[in-house]
């Protein structure tokens, strides 16, 4: 399996395009600035409860959805703003579910950790760690079953990863052979416990191995690197193989919620993958080291980021509170 | 123009802080994402970023502040290409106040109960045959695959085995490894797997060899069946019934003798249902299949080998949500449902002899619960007792009561009583379980004590 993984690997490795490199930098873009203003709102008051937010890990779920095609869905866990945004959801629905407001996503009623859209083939936005798993692989197995040509990519973090559910998951999809690929983001946090304090045995790449589910390490702070790697994994479980494992070696800049102190770790690591390792710094050097784009055209495109994420938040505090009569709705759908 | 930083907030609840120290001077230029200052509580320290980029102009609150209220203007920031010392906008403070919705703030009253929307229950005047409760649902089952091609079957030693308790016979066979499929002893993941099968849009059975499995994978049937569909504003339903054997077999003590109906009925978002007769068993597996919501379909291993006469018409269902009366009464009220129907019917028959005719109703769904038959037997018997197997202790008997209390209050002529099992683990030997789950005298004597006899 590995072998053969590797072969397609190079073939994937071909030229991506000076246009794309620019979409993934602008996409990524729109994830740093969404959150920095989501973090902003939060202080002040706007959004409430839970808001785990996505900046550093940027480069993962833009990479996986460059190499993705429209009919691949996409499930993952609470620190979901920058999935949804990557599959094309409207800014301005996101951040008003954010402030609970009735033009938010979930019309107010699900938050942070709670937004869907069967449109994008966004599937949640779940709260439960690692519940998202064998959802995922349902979505997998429904892909199967309906004959779409469809690939599950089922994202979760370090922490899950010890969840039994997501070996049942592993055995199930194995044995199934399921379309679905395993998206870890490794960003070394399981809240505040490191990977080396909660994980035993070697790479997390290799928890898929009993079941004889190939598994890569992929530097998850390269985007382009990502994409390569979503490409061979998409491409594998598309082809009936079943599923693959992608390990991204990713990094969180902020805590794990907004209200955490982050003292598992120290200021001086945190500041060194922001220096050495930020991906989005890294494909503007790459970017203009390459001359895809001058100084001039990147300031646009902050310009037309910042309007975009400027509008949301616009909307995001003038769309109204939900109707107290949406208390007593979608409980049910009426059968 | 030049924008106030504030002073933020590290939670909901804080309202001041401490700005320990500033990380940047005035006159420095900072960009998007660069650390400001750090902020402490007295839980945390935080780090303030900033948001925009510029050149921080002034700093209003000087580092060792204590008690700074969130909100509180504590820097300015101005444009690169903006003059140094201009007033700034006020437009960067929050509207913390949301527009408001403009309904009264009155709190809203719940919708009507559901089953008083529903159309009364044709009653069924077409051809029967003699049928086992595991034939029925069985046959519910193959009618709906037929008719439907994204119904399947997963579970436990459903297809090769053919149904741990031969509920799924012959499926395998009509309807291919596809559509009926084994799974490993893996519960909790495939709970979780058809749960997503239906968010994906197919239309998923999922048989627990018994409820008592289902412990393993109840995180899935609420988290992510039940509250999903409210937590995408209406936008994820999710078709799925979860069924199997619920309730006390027979000798198998505590860990697999438990009825599970008022876990699962306190639960908005879900249905529930647990029929008795095989005719209900039919034709409530096929609502449930066609239902759009998550259905947790209660069985009985005793019952599936017992014998009624079930309607041939493959047309024929039973809403959910209706209950039925199964004997008709004046004295009394007794509502059961599963097995305890049949200890119901029984207690009825040695009331009779002794002059006192109950009316007994077969609840057959539990949520949404039919009040309104409960309330209009009681107008006229003005007494009830309910049955059930589990125990008392917010049981589907409390929660009866409760409405008969809250809606039936004056039509009541006694207390509300309520036979369940023992407050104890079901045991082994064979005479303390019988102790333990309710029996017919127990039903005589309650429905005695109400009709003061």
């Amino acid at each position: 399996m590995a072998k053969s993984a590797s072969r397609t690997a190079s073939k994937a490795g071909a030229q991506v395009t000076p246009q794309e490199l620019i979409q993934y930098y602008r996409d990524m873009l729109l994830i740093r600035r969404f959150e920095e203003k989501a973090g902003q709102l939060y202080g002040m008051g706007l959004i409430g409860g839970f808001c785990h937010l996505y900046i550093g890990q940027e480069a993962v779920v833009v990479g996986m959805q460059a190499a993705a095609e429209v009919q691949d869905s996409v499930i993952t866990s609470y620190r979901d703003h920058g999935h949804m945004l990557a599959c094309g959801m409207d800014p301005k629905g996101v951040m008003a579910e954010l402030t609970g407001r009735r033009g938010g996503y979930s019309k107010g009623k699900g938050g942070s950790m709670h937004m869907f859209s069967r449109e994008k083939k966004f599937y949640g936005g779940h709260g439960i760690v690692a519940a998202q798993v064998p959802i995922g692989t349902g979505l997998g197995f429904a892909h199967k079953y309906s004959e779409d040509n469809g690939v599950n990519m089922a994202y979760f973090g370090d922490g899950a990863l010890n969840q039994g559910q997501v070996y049942e998951s592993f055995n199930m999809a194995a044995l199934w052979k399921l379309p679905v690929v395993y998206v870890i983001e490794n960003n070394q946090y399981a809240m505040g416990t490191s990977v080396a304090r909660s994980a035993a045995g070697l790479k997390l790449c290799d928890r898929g191995a009993a079941y004889g589910i190939p598994g890569q390490q992929v530097d998850g702070m390269d985007v382009v690197k990502v994409k390569e790697a979503a490409a061979l994994a998409l491409a594998h479980a598309r082809s009936g193989e079943g599923p693959f494992i992608l390990e991204m070696n990713t990094y969180r800049y902020r805590g794990h919620s907004m209200s955490d102190p982050a003292k598992y770790r120290t200021k001086e690591e945190v500041a060194k993958m922001r220096q050495e390792h930020d991906p989005i710094d890294r494909l503007r050097e790459r970017l203009l080291a390459e001359k895809v784009i001058d100084e001039a055209g990147l300031k646009n495109l902050d310009r037309e980021i910042k309007d975009i994420v400027s509008m949301a938040t616009e909307f995001a505090q003038s769309s109204p509170e939900p109707d107290p009569s949406e208390l007593w709705t979608d409980v049910l759908v009426d059968a | 123009m030049p924008t106030e930083i504030l002073m933020p907030a590290l939670s909901p609840t804080m309202t001041e802080g401490k700005l320990a120290k500033w990380l940047k001077n005035a006159g420095d230029a900072v960009k998007a994402g660069d650390i400001l200052a750090e902020i402490e509580t007295d839980k945390a320290t935080m780090e303030v970023e900033a948001v925009d980029e510029g050149i921080l102009d002034k700093i209003l609150v000087e580092a060792g502040t204590e008690n700074v209220a969130v909100n509180a203007p504590i820097a300015i920031l101005r444009g690169e290409d903006e003059a140094a010392g201009a007033a700034p906008a006020k437009s960067a403070a929050p509207k913390a106040e949301a527009p408001k919705a403009d309904t009264p703030a009155a709190v809203p009253q719940a919708p009507t109960i559901v089953q008083q929307q529903l159309a009364a229950e044709p009653e069924y005047t077409g051809p029967t045959a003699t049928h086992t409760v595991r034939e029925a649902l069985r046959d519910a089952m193959a009618e709906e695959m037929r008719r439907d091609p994204k119904v399947f079957l997963m579970g436990e030693e459903v297809a090769e085995y053919q149904g741990a308790y031969k509920v799924s016979q012959g499926l395998l066979e009509e309807f291919g490894p596809k559509r009926v499929i084994d799974t490993p002893i893996t519960e909790h993941g495939f709970a979780g797997l058809a749960v997503g099968a239906a968010f994906g849009g197919l239309r998923p059975i999922v048989e627990f060899m018994t409820f008592n499995f289902a412990m393993q994978a109840i995180d899935h049937i609420i988290n992510s069946a039940a509250k999903t569909l409210y937590m995408s504003g209406g936008q994820m339903g999710c078709p799925i019934v979860f069924r199997g054997p619920n309730g006390a077999a027979s000798r198998v003590a505590a860990q697999h003798s438990q009825c599970y109906a008022s876990w699962y009925a306190h639960v908005p978002g879900l249905k529930v249902v647990s029929p008795y007769s095989a005719a209900d068993a039919k034709g409530l597996m096929k609502s449930a299949i066609r239902d759009p919501n998550p259905v947790i379909f209660l069985e009985n291993e005793i019952l599936y080998g017992q014998s009624f006469e079930v309607p041939t018409d493959p047309e024929f269902i039973v809403p959910i949500g209706k209950a039925r009366v199964v004997r008709p009464g004046k004295h009394v009220t007794i509502t059961a449902f599963s097995k305890m129907v049949a200890v119901a019917l029984a207690a009825a028959d040695i009331l009779a002899k002794d002059g006192i005719e109950a009316e007994v109703i077969d609840l057959r769904t539990i949520r949404p619960l039919d009040t309104a038959t409960i309330i209009g037997s009681v107008k006229k018997t003005n007494r009830l007792v309910t049955v059930e197997e589990g125990w008392a202790f917010s049981g589907i008997g409390s929660e009866i009561a409760s409405v008969m209390m809250e809606q039936a209050f004056d039509d009541l002529d006694a207390p509300v009583l309520r036979v369940s099992g023992a407050d104890v683990p079901l045991p082994y030997a064979a005479n303390l379980e019988k102790l333990a789950l309710p029996q017919p005298e127990w039903v005589v004597d309650a429905a005695k004590r109400v009709c003061y006899r």
